[in-house]
């Protein structure tokens, strides 16, 4: 990265570095949940998706979804990560109201998946995030505070769902960094279907580690884990807020305590979640209901087959192939349905326009009404006909964009739009060359000034004439017989 | 036809197949003799009438090919029950009710059993004496003032009086075969993962197994066919081909090898013990087999392995009970205070103690220097019984160092109450099949027992050779009816 | 090694069961006794000993992704000790 783009907060001469490691919790695209049958549905009535084991019942036991280690394993293959083929589930004890064994079934030491990376676009190059590793784990029930004014109240929909814990090294140093990756990370899992990425239902989450130093410093400073935050936007304020408050204590020549805070969003800040007392003490063990995950090398094998393209590789293709710049081509592989949309469209049209159509007018409607492009009020079909009609001629570029306008409403065929509106480009030479005339001769004076050495005047002549035409006139055939015309 | 209560199981169902007797007969004759048996404390919830409508409904319609055709059976208070309060001995489950079965009680009543009740146990099978129980400690009906065993002391005593033909307890470090042998009954600890653990409130995951508790080797050999089962709900269930055990049931052991280890030979072991442990050698040696003396260089690190494992597990397992989805509540201020009210009020003191080591040994700094070493132990014990197995075919030991003792001797010294424990321990560590025979009495005139250990899964066999002992031994439990009041 | 009294509180404030001062010495006491009957296990080398994972001689089955998809929230709650028709519920938890 180059000096003048480096993320630092200053103090007085000073300048700090934050650095920022992130666990991601990616919630398993699964039909059932980690170790009981249970659905994984969001968004049920409370406690109708709940088996005796997700309460731990007494004598109640896991039984592990296959499915759900599978998914790890291909999200482990899509962060190029190593695949370890024993693993172990361990129990990590405390105490919660929506813990209902008392312990979560995790993995500590022995997790499924190693050593990884993530590649990040940014716009001064990219950088390369290390992966430190995925394990697979339990989701907790939920606490609800605010229904009852005297008790919590207890949901465990969600107790027992698979999560895939994505621990990064502490390679991030700013908010923009932490956006991009996490966008590439879901990115990444939405082309491998092995993560929904649905922030907003908590299919995504993480706890963030922020510690900072002096700039040019070597060390690690005291870190500290910001908990449980659901959306990038405050990933984002969390960390600006907890860097300049460990920068304030370090200004003060106080220490900064290793602690758990929270991210208060109405105040934008953090504060310390737990008292001292009751210090962490996990007493993570091997869960003795559960024997050690095995998995085969043609379990992987047949996973790694059925690997698709990845953003990095298509990314690539994208560039080789239809000469696209790399800031094109990042931008439609973003997003596994944004490629596969410019795909479908480019089958049958131009490559270049269709770039240039649905990384703008297409986004920027998406954006106005605050679509996905999964949910695009135009088809691929439609649009690769009106990128054909501007091809060949048909129609300009600016009566494309008054079409498109229409379009939009109800997914329209274009051909049909230019049909009914008369909308065909005039393309007839004798026809353009007679409207020219007519243009000349009503603006004498023009033609004069013009002729005179006024060249500015040009334009004027060719809005006439287009507007002689009602727009329909094709510009080139316009310009190429005015200049004739007017310099002949 | 001799006392209904006091026929084996092999009797009853032959009596119920050949309609000498019905079902509802057995069972009233059963819940007669309960309700005249109250002094032992035996039970913890009967489910009498229940049992005489099913015996009845069994009658009207009869399956003569199942393998327990209505016959009623009450079982340790340990396994989830449909519908029957289920406390595991603890009041923390004083008002629970399951909605769900163990596997291996449906196994039971798939084959035509009828439930009689739930049988006093330790607090969650954490006890060597029946002693640590919310409901109270249960009479050894060898003697008055005598503890059963534990930790399944309801079942040994329920057994020993004629008041269940046979029954289920679990084994987490000799908890089925110490109570047998304090009764003078048959107790076996099936190889780990042969029969379920679903359903079954959880002590030590990697140590508890259920098993049959039976007044002889037939009757064990035939309850034993009936509960293990593989089963895809417990992820530690072992598929494999089980034998027809009850058939296959033979006491020609001839040319068997039996290992006898000489670490079992304890300081301090009573003689008498010593004396049963040489006649069951010799008449091991009369039935044909071959004796080979034997070497567990680390039986005496057994105990210590074991009370770091089972708490450790116990500790993890036990923290579901916390007053939030079901059982005991104490109220608090706040949730923290609610779960260290409702587990203190709710848990008795050994249970406490046990949770307290557990949490000990797992926590920061510590897990090393306990848990993992255990751990590596637990492999050394493991390796010695693979050694000894490739020399012989079964070992045989005394089942415990002492016969049974006195209500309240030991409640005071948890260590000496651990040390009943020390011959069934390494058996649970390596996951091995044992079964407790009676062998002999003590000069108190209390039953004494041997323990054939076997390869995993080589239940056959150490059902084989005690079936052979058995025969030569002719053990006659001396017990009077002194506790039935009329 | 011994187990003081301070070990004694922090180990049943980690397990969650309140003790008086009156148990927390007698806990202490039986506890020491325990853990020195335990040490035992300190006389033996294990350098080179693979820990047991599990004494269970299969490896671990895996199962489909299915759902049993019965609502069975009525018989989820209906042992809870405070009575709810759709939730659990404890004293009020302060974050």
């Amino acid at each position: 990265m180059s000096k003048n783009s480096e993320y630092l907060i200053e103090r007085e001469n000073k300048q700090y570095e934050v650095i920022i490691g992130l666990e991601v919790h990616a919630q398993v695209t699964s039909e059932s949940k980690l170790f009981s049958q249970s659905s994984t549905k969001f968004g049920a009535e409370p406690n109708t998706q709940v088996s005796l084991v997700d309460a731990a019942f007494p004598g109640m036991l896991p039984v592990i979804n296959e499915f759900c280690i599978e998914q790890a394993i291909k999200t482990g293959i899509g962060l190029k990560a190593k695949i370890n083929k024993k693993s172990v589930f361990d129990r990590k004890n405390y105490f919660y109201a929506d813990l209902p064994q008392g312990y979560q079934i995790s993995q500590y030491k022995y997790p499924i998946v190693g050593e990884g990376k993530v590649i990040l676009d940014m716009p001064n190059g990219q950088k390369e995030i290390g992966i430190e590793r995925l394990h697979l784990e339990q989701d907790a029930g939920k606490s609800i505070h605010d229904i009852d004014p005297n008790n919590t109240l207890v949901d465990l929909n969600r107790s027992g769902v698979a999560l895939m814990e994505i621990v990064s090294k502490p390679d991030l140093r700013s908010p923009d960094e932490v956006n991009v990756y996490i966008k590439k990370l879901r990115s990444i899992m939405r082309y491998l279907g092995t993560c929904d990425g649905n922030m907003q239902e908590g299919s995504l989450r993480a706890d963030v580690n922020v510690s900072v130093r002096l700039k040019g410093e070597t060390e690690f400073g005291t870190r500290c884990e910001i908990k449980n935050v659901n959306s990038i936007k405050f990933m984002q304020m969390a960390i600006i807020s907890e860097a300049n408050r460990q920068i304030d204590l370090l200004e003060e020549g106080k220490e900064i305590d290793q602690e758990t805070r929270l991210f208060d969003t109405k105040r934008n800040e953090t504060r310390s979640m737990r008292s001292k007392e009751d210090a962490h003490d996990y007493r993570y063990f091997p869960d003795p209901d559960l024997l050690p995950l095995e998995i085969s090398q043609e379990l992987i094998e047949k996973i790694k087959s059925d690997i698709p393209e990845l953003p990095d590789e298509k990314k690539k293709r994208f560039i080789d192939k239809f000469n696209l710049s790399p800031y094109e081509a990042t931008i439609l592989v973003s997003d596994i349905e944004t490629s596969n949309f410019f795909e479908d469209v480019i089958k049958n049209s131009d490559v270049k326009l269709a770039t240039n159509w649905i990384t703008g007018e297409l986004f920027a409607v998406l954006n106005e009404k605050n679509l996905e492009i999964s949910q695009s009020p135009v088809s691929t079909k439609n649009l690769s006909k009106l990128i054909n009609l501007i091809k060949d001629g048909t129609i300009s570029g600016k009566i494309a964009k008054t079409v498109f306008e229409q379009m939009i409403d109800g997914d329209q065929d274009p051909l049909i739009i230019v049909k009914e509106k008369g909308l065909k480009q005039e393309s007839d030479p004798k026809a353009i060359e007679e409207l020219i005339n007519k243009v000349i001769e009503n603006n004498s004076d023009k033609v004069a000034e013009y002729k005179s050495g006024k060249d500015k005047l040009f334009g004027f002549f060719v809005g006439q004439a287009m507007k002689e035409s009602k727009g329909k006139g094709n510009p080139q055939l316009i310009n190429k017989i005015l200049k004739e015309k007017l310099n002949g | 036809m001799s006392d209904i209560t006091s026929q084996s199981l092999f009797e009853l169902t032959s009596n119920i197949k050949e309609k000498k007797l019905s079902s509802e007969e057995i069972t009233k004759v059963f819940i007669d003799r309960a309700e005249k048996s109250k002094k032992l404390n035996v039970y913890v919830t009967d489910n009498f009438e229940k049992a005489i409508d099913q015996s009845k409904k069994f009658d009207s319609n009869p399956n003569f090919d199942l393998k327990l055709p209505g016959i009623p059976i009450a079982v340790k208070d340990l396994f989830c029950t449909n519908g029957v309060r289920t406390t595991a001995g603890s009041k923390i489950l004083n008002n629970f009710v399951p909605t769900y079965e163990s596997t291996v009680t449906q196994n039971l009543w798939s084959q035509g059993a009828i439930l009689l009740g739930k049988l006093n146990c330790d607090e969650f099978a954490m006890g060597s004496s029946n002693e640590t129980s919310f409901f109270g400690n249960v009479q050894n009906p060898v003697g008055e003032n005598l503890v059963p065993g534990g930790s399944s002391g309801g079942s040994s005593a329920a057994v020993a009086a004629n008041l269940t033909p046979v029954t289920i307890g679990t084994d987490t470090g000799g908890s089925i075969r110490q109570p047998a042998s304090f009764t003078g009954t048959v107790g076996l600890k099936p190889t780990y993962g042969s029969c379920s653990r679903y359903g079954v409130v959880a002590f030590a995951s990697s140590l508890d197994q259920a098993g049959p508790m039976t007044k002889n080797v037939r009757d064990c050999s035939m309850l034993l066919e009936v509960i293990s089962s593989f089963d895809q709900k417990d992820s530690t269930s072992i598929d494999y081909k089980r034998n027809c055990y009850s058939k296959e049931l033979s006491k020609d052991i001839k040319g068997k090898k039996i290992g006898i280890p000489k670490e079992y030979r304890v300081d301090n072991m009573p003689d008498e013990i010593e004396q049963l442990w040489k006649n069951g050698i010799s008449y091991a040696k009369d039935c044909g087999a071959e004796i080979i003396d034997i070497s567990l260089p680390h039986t005496n690190y057994a105990l210590p392995t074991y009370y770091i494992v089972a708490p450790a597990e116990a500790s993890s397992n036990l923290a579901r009970y916390d007053g939030v989805k079901y059982g005991f509540r104490s109220p608090g201020q706040n949730l923290i205070e609610m779960y260290e009210k409702t587990r203190s009020e709710g848990f008795g003191d050994e249970v406490k103690r046990r949770i307290m080591i557990g949490t000990y040994v797992l926590s920061s700094g510590y897990y090393d220097a306990y848990y993992l070493k255990a751990q590596k132990v637990r492999q050394l014990i493991k390796k010695d019984f693979d050694d000894a197995f490739s020399k012989v075919d079964a070992i045989l030991t005394p089942s415990t160092p002492s016969s049974a003792f006195k209500i309240g001797e030991k409640t005071n010294d948890p260590v000496s109450m651990y040390l009943n424990d020390i011959f069934t321990v390494p058996i649970n560590l390596a996951g091995l099949p044992g079964i407790s025979i009676p062998a002999g009495k003590d000069k108190n005139n209390y039953p004494l027992g041997l323990q054939v250990i076997g390869k995993p899964f080589d239940e056959q066999n150490i059902l084989n050779i005690s079936y052979a002992l058995e025969d030569k031994i002719n053990f006659k439990n001396d017990i009077s009816d002194w506790w039935v009041s009329e | 090694m011994t187990i003081d009294l301070k070990t004694v509180k922090h180990i049943s404030k980690l397990a969650r069961i309140s003790i008086d001062d009156e148990k927390a010495n007698k806990l202490k006491g039986d506890l020491n006794n325990i853990f020195e009957f335990i040490e035992k296990l300190n006389e033996l080398n294990t350098d080179n000993v693979q820990a047991l994972t599990s004494i269970a001689e299969t490896t671990l089955r895996f199962r489909k992704d299915e759902i049993k998809s019965e609502n069975i929230r009525e018989k989820i709650l209906k042992n809870s000790p405070e009575e709810n028709k759709d939730f659990f519920v404890v004293p009020k938890v302060v974050e």
